[in-house]
């Protein structure tokens, strides 16, 4: 009995008409693809993308110089160099990071104690050449004016879990 | 002059015309069906499909051709120059050179012969003969055991599928297309012959290399099969070949078992849309099993796809024309 029945479903077809029917039930359910260049997904407040240097609303920057983000930093993408300024406080000369080298841990934010180094949320920065992701000081700075206000929004959002 | 105008010239331009306008449409039609197998795999995997080149996509294909057309040709050097350049075109010529006795409608059929599904037969079976030369120019051991993948289904498969037009070639009492499919305003094939059809529409995935039969572009075992070595505009042609002998498998399907260009029933509704709109449909609908069986069936194991085609659908569809020819013959049904 259990023999007839065995033939009696695969000469039906049974299996493949079971099959069938669920693509075919699939094709007309909802589409989950994202058209990502015109569309984007939502982003945690967390999410760690291209990194920026931030400044005080007085235009100063935040940065002190005191190298912990160096120091912490596991793949050693950061390099810093400093000297005290005329008026005494202390100010990077160089604060290069080698976005190639970068494994975006997110431990050079954690360590920095004046929220200067952040990790914003941008995450299209691709570039054509190599050098164009060894980001210097500068272009950290101008990250951080062109994203202050999304990290300010972010790092708001994610203050009463710190 | 009068003579040769009349003679010859003015019939080989009116034959051109009508060749033109049957292969024009069938490479835009074939140049859609690749967006429609995308779109619909799609659908069926829950993604959209292509849906930036043109409004949702709708001219991917074009793009497509555009970036086949400029690549480089690369022939290997250690290919068989002539046979290599010359296998895809007769794939492409082959798939083509069917469309000439397949009725789109009454009377609309560029060549009304007598043993048109004979011809069929025939064309489809040369078919193998493109998929050899390029496995063999291609002096690769991937593209040759594609080949010979190739055919040896072909044939196979080649066979049921002659048994299967026997049982309808007996039942219509013709061999002429357009009779066949007139014999089936009473009642269309796929009602008395419906396991033939299943077993039909199994055999022509087979013999178009599609999936679950897709052997010989098995890309786990032989990297692309018969075509690894091509490139460019000679690729393209293989794939414009394997496409256009999906159409073409379709609408012999169609005029087989479906009732070619009739309504499906002879009321009013119905036989306001004219026949070659019916035709296209139904072409359609049998294109769209050949995409949903891609999205849901995976690849057979080369054993187990000749053990089907040897040991399962060769008998079954022979026993099917004992049966048919039998109940013919007690009946006193068989077609004067």
């Amino acid at each position: 009995m259990i023999a007839l029945d065995r033939v009696a479903r695969s000469f039906l077809w049974q299996e493949l008409i079971t099959g069938f029917g669920l693509t075919l039930k699939y094709m007309f359910k909802r589409k989950v693809t994202l058209n990502y260049p015109f569309e984007k997904g939502p982003l945690s407040p967390r999410f760690r993308g291209e990194h920026a240097l931030r400044r005080y609303p007085n235009g100063e920057e935040r940065c002190i110089a005191c190298k912990l983000c160096e120091a912490v930093c596991p793949a050693q993408a950061i390099t810093i160099e400093s000297e005290p300024r005329p008026d005494g406080s202390r100010r990077t000369t160089r604060y290069d990071i080698d976005m190639t080298k970068c494994i975006y841990c997110g431990f050079c934010e954690e360590a920095c104690p004046v929220d200067a180094i952040v990790e914003g949320p941008n995450f299209e920065f691709a570039a054509e050449t190599r050098e164009e992701l060894f980001y210097n000081k500068e272009k950290l700075l101008a990250n951080g004016d062109r994203w202050e206000r999304e990290i300010a929004q972010n790092l708001a959002a994610d203050a009463p879990y710190r | 002059m009068a003579d040769l105008w009349t003679g010859t010239i003015w019939p080989v331009a009116v034959i051109t015309f009508y060749i033109l306008l049957i292969a024009v449409p069938l490479m835009l039609a074939m140049a859609y069906l690749t967006y429609a197998e995308r779109k619909i795999i799609g659908a069926m995997q829950l993604r959209q499909g292509p849906m930036t080149v043109g409004p949702y996509g709708l001219l991917q294909p074009i793009a497509d051709g555009v970036k086949l057309f400029f690549k480089e040709t690369v022939i290997p050097t250690g290919a068989n120059k002539i046979v290599f350049v010359m296998a895809p075109m007769v794939t492409f010529v082959l798939a083509l050179v069917g469309w000439a006795v397949i009725p789109f409608g009454p009377g609309l059929v560029l060549a009304d012969i007598n043993v048109g599904i004979l011809y069929l037969l025939a064309i489809s079976s040369l078919g193998v003969y493109g998929i050899i030369m390029a496995g063999w120019a291609s002096n690769s051991r991937y593209a040759f055991l594609g080949a010979l993948r190739s055919a040896a289904q072909m044939i196979s498969y080649e066979i049921a599928i002659g048994l299967i037009i026997i049982n309808v070639l007996i039942t219509a009492g013709s061999l002429n297309l357009s009779q066949i499919v007139l014999a089936q305003a009473g009642m269309w094939y796929i009602i008395p012959h419906f396991p033939m059809f299943m077993i039909f529409m199994v055999a022509i995935l087979a013999e178009t290399n599609r999936h679950p039969f897709d052997l010989p572009e098995d890309e786990a075992t032989l990297v692309t099969g018969y075509n690894v070595e091509y490139s460019s505009m000679t690729f393209a042609l293989f794939f414009l070949g394997e496409y256009m002998n999906m159409i073409l498998m379709s609408a012999i399907a169609v005029i087989l078992f479906l009732g070619g260009w009739l309504p499906p029933f002879n009321i009013f509704p119905f036989t306001l849309i004219p026949g070659p709109i019916w035709f296209i449909l139904k072409v359609c609908l049998v294109l769209f099993c050949f995409i949903w069986a891609r999205a849901t069936l995976p690849r057979y194991r080369y054993d187990q796809l000749m053990r089907l085609g040897w040991k399962i659908l060769l008998p079954f569809s022979l026993l099917w024309v004992v049966l048919t020819s039998g109940f013919l013959v007690y009946f006193d049904m068989l077609p004067r």
